[in-house]
């Protein structure tokens, strides 16, 4: 019966770590391994313009579908500005209004992205643009333009290459030359290259974005074209017409129609500054799912102030060095002083590293062993003696740190680090098994604990590890379920198949 | 160090630590029953009420300013044992055998040291301090009767008692051993500390092979006299006793530790509630069987005396005198 409820009750825990840990992993994307950081983009532009004396509104185009990027937090700063966000003809709008403003304003919008390559946001199939009109001469120029390419073009891909190629020729055809007289920008050229599709009937439309790269102080928005050829929308370079997109390109707003609009302004300037981040992806996964809605993560620990977290990634180790404790003393057999008293060791290593811990560990208890024994030829009583030994534990530390401070040991200081009391108690134990039992068990049982203090030490320094229990302390629960079966474990300890091996019937 | 297959052990009835801690302590002997045999105070009552001997209580002390009290408890005895009365596993205790002739305030130890009174006050010290018991709180100390042992364990124990330690499952003695001191364990009866332990054929009362360190042994490491083979004075009345220890402690796995006197014959000296597992590796065989057949025949309503020959007649030794031989 007892049985019964110790095996559920351990499925139970594990079972409810574990699908907790499956959800957070695979559903809300808390990455499993260490440093896995995500740069982070914040492209922020801020509008520039002088007030006029009426009521201001200021529309910007801002992102709506990004190819390759996804969204981690947008957010405006305006000075009693009412703020909205709109969905117009070429996407999502931002909207500032004020009934009354003086002299020069700054509106800023700030948007957070991260690239997932996966991120595919399903585009609007257009249809057929109808034919533009056009005036004379430059209609005629078109028509030619368009029966000339569509001779050297199989589909809507090589006539666009074959179009890039034409209007991009250092000697032009007449008839191009008089298309491009009036475009004196990048925008204008994509512009009346689109013109030149939508004649063709082939839905085409500008993109404007950034080349993300590093940090940039002031950013220009490039002008890409966009074409789509019946099934998905094609990138395209418009000087170059090679079908490409640059790298990491954040498209930041689409058509033709101006970034910018402001009512009751004047003087509208627009600047852009990019900046990298790199984010800890587990950051962006509990935004992610902050945003999703998901109330698990309310009990993150990475919503801890910093250095509450740091005491955490220490102290949820613990329970590591406790499971290695009970596999070692119950399933493996070795002696050891007190029950924990290992795993704290184990703890004061972290700060030391191993080999200078174990050294200064074996060196101070040596010590305190020797000075024990002098103490009891005082025949002190125990409380006392406990406390002279915790007093002679501290001078010897300090002793030691100076000295190796002398030699130029910086190692030496770490000495400080260790948990006295765990020392003067592992003494005082080591000593009274020495006098009852012999040196020899003394040893061994000392021995045992740096043993078991190495081996959790290992296991507690792992950071594959550390970093796991910290992401997801739901594991817990599977190391309490572990150690709660180890609790009826009745099988023999491995020491015990040599100490009972005259019994083996051979 | 060499292994052997844990199927073997099973196979061999072997108990391991694990299992005795789970499914023998943990069930059979509840926690609030354990001040009854951890502590000596305790136990020596319930053993008194129930009419069984023990060694005679000279005194308690059992505070500091009790200490200096000591020289009236001892008067003029020549001997007489110092223990803690919640120490484990003979830890802390001194056994006195005799006084220096000229001055009175040096005492010898079993060993033939001589300690001066100051050095036996501050054991004392110590051990009211709690620096033996279990739990490492206020301790009493006992000054007791220092058992004048028969001279039938003379050639086989080097200083110091030897006694004899049954186990006892749900009150059927299951199996026994003797513990003989050697130089090594400094008189102490405890195979821990390095005394070597006998196996006892339970029908016959006779000594088997002995275990030393975990390893069997023939002869007595100091005496050099053959451990085998010997007949227990006294062991109907020793098992019969030792069942009785059930009804007195109700502890359902109990290590029962007597000792022959040579005036006053067989005395409880303590009772343990954990007993070790090396009485197998002296004993050649595993308790798992003997424990099996205890819950096959297990009757409530049998008395002690019963149950002893129950015992002498199930559990006679099987293996011990063909390894004996083959060695």
């Amino acid at each position: 019966m007892k049985q019964q409820y110790v095996f559920g009750l351990a499925a139970f825990l594990a079972i409810v770590g574990l699908s907790v840990f499956m959800y957070k992993w695979q559903a809300l994307d808390f990455p499993a391994t260490r440093n896995q950081e995500t740069s982070v983009w914040t492209i922020e532009s801020s509008i520039h313009f002088d007030s006029g004396p009426g009521s201001i509104k200021v529309n910007l185009l801002i992102p709506t579908l990004t190819p390759g990027f996804r969204m981690l937090n947008e957010n405006s700063v305006s000075r009693g500005y009412g703020f909205s966000l709109n969905y117009g003809s070429g996407g999502r709008e931002a909207q500032w209004a004020i009934r009354r403003a003086d002299g020069p304003q700054t509106i800023y919008y700030r948007i957070s992205v991260y690239e997932d390559q996966g991120l595919r946001q399903s585009d609007t199939t257009p249809p057929f643009p109808p034919p533009p009109v056009i005036n004379e001469p430059f209609r005629t120029a078109v028509e030619v333009i368009v029966a000339e390419v569509k001779e050297h073009s199989a589909d809507t891909a090589s006539f666009t290459a074959e179009l890039l190629r034409q209007m991009n020729d250092p000697s032009p055809d007449p008839n191009v030359e008089l298309l491009l007289s009036n475009a004196s920008t990048r925008a204008e050229f994509v512009d009346s290259i689109t013109t030149i599709l939508a004649s063709a009937r082939i839905p085409a439309r500008m993109v404007h974005g950034f080349e993300l790269q590093g940090r940039q102080r002031s950013a220009e928005p490039v002008t890409w074209l966009e074409v789509h050829d019946g099934e998905r929308w094609r990138y395209f370079d418009p000087m170059s017409g090679e079908e490409n997109l640059p790298e990491r390109f954040l498209v930041w707003w689409r058509g033709n129609e101006p970034l910018v609009n402001v009512e009751g302004g004047s003087n509208v300037q627009v600047e852009f500054a990019v900046q990298e981040n790199h984010l800890d992806a587990v950051v962006i996964a509990e935004t992610q799912a902050a945003q999703q809605g998901a109330s698990i993560i309310d009990f993150s620990l990475y919503s801890l102030p910093i250095q509450t977290q740091t005491v955490y990634g220490v102290l949820l180790m613990i329970p590591i060095g406790a499971l290695i404790m009970v596999v070692l003393r119950n399933m493996v057999g070795i002696d050891a002083f007190g029950t924990f008293m290992p795993v704290l060791i184990a703890l004061s290593f972290r700060e030391t590293k191993l080999f200078w811990g174990v050294m200064l560990f074996t060196l101070l208890v040596a010590l305190g062993l020797s000075i024990r024994f002098l103490l009891d030829r005082l025949r002190l009583l125990l409380v006392p003696r406990l406390s002279a030994v915790l007093i002679v534990v501290v001078i010897l530390m300090l002793l030691i740190s100076l000295i190796s401070h002398r030699l130029g040991m910086e190692t030496g200081l770490s000495v400080a680090l260790f948990p006295m009391v765990i020392i003067a108690m592992t003494i005082e134990r080591m000593s009274v098994v020495w006098e009852e039992r012999g040196a020899a068990d003394a040893m061994r049982a000392g021995l045992g604990s740096l043993v078991v203090a190495i081996v959790a030490y290992l296991g507690m320094g792992l950071a594959w590890l550390e970093h796991l229990i910290f992401t997801f302390p739901e594991l817990l629960l599977v190391v309490l379920s572990f150690v709660v079966l180890a609790g009826r474990y009745t099988g023999y300890r491995l020491l015990e198949l040599s100490r009972f091996k005259a019994l083996s019937g051979q | 160090m060499k292994f052997v297959r844990a199927q073997d052990l099973r196979e061999a009835g072997v108990l391991g630590v694990n299992q005795r801690n789970c499914d023998f302590i943990m069930r059979l002997n509840p926690r609030s029953l354990y001040p009854r045999v951890d502590d000596k105070v305790i136990t020596k009552g319930l053993a008194l009420a129930a009419g069984m001997a023990v060694p005679e209580l000279y005194g308690i002390i059992s505070n500091q300013g009790e200490v200096h009290a000591f020289g009236d408890i001892v008067a003029d005895r020549q001997s007489f044992v110092i223990k803690p009365a919640q120490g484990s596993g003979g830890d802390g205790i001194l056994v006195i055998t005799g006084r220096s002739k000229r001055k009175r305030e040096l005492f010898r130890l079993s060993s033939g040291v001589l300690i001066s009174r100051g050095e036996i006050a501050h054991h004392i010290s110590n051990i009211v301090g709690g620096q033996y018991s279990l739990s490492g709180n206020r301790d009493k100390a006992l000054i007791e009767y220092c058992v004048n042992f028969d001279p039938v364990f003379t050639e086989l124990s080097y200083q110091g008692v030897p006694d004899i330690r049954v186990i006892v499952y749900r009150g059927y003695p299951a199996m026994a051993m003797v513990r003989l001191p050697t130089r090594a364990s400094d008189g102490k009866a405890n195979l821990h500390q390095g005394a070597v332990g006998a196996g006892v054929d339970m029908s016959l009362g006779q000594t088997l092979t002995g275990v030393l360190d975990d390893e069997i042994v023939d002869e007595h490491p100091d005496t050099g006299a053959l451990v085998s083979g010997l007949q227990i004075p006294h062991w109907d009345f020793i098992l019969q006793t030792a069942a009785r220890g059930y009804e007195v402690t109700e502890l359902g796995y109990l290590g029962v530790d007597m000792v022959i006197d040579k005036d006053l014959g067989p005395m409880i000296l303590e009772m343990n509630a954990r007993p070790g597992l090396n009485i197998q590796i002296a004993n050649c065989e595993g308790l798992s069987k003997r424990v099996a057949r205890i819950d096959e025949i297990f009757d409530r309503d049998t008395s002690p005396e019963k149950r002893a020959s129950i015992a002498r007649r199930e559990f006679p030794a099987e293996r011990q005198t063909s390894i004996h031989f083959d060695q």
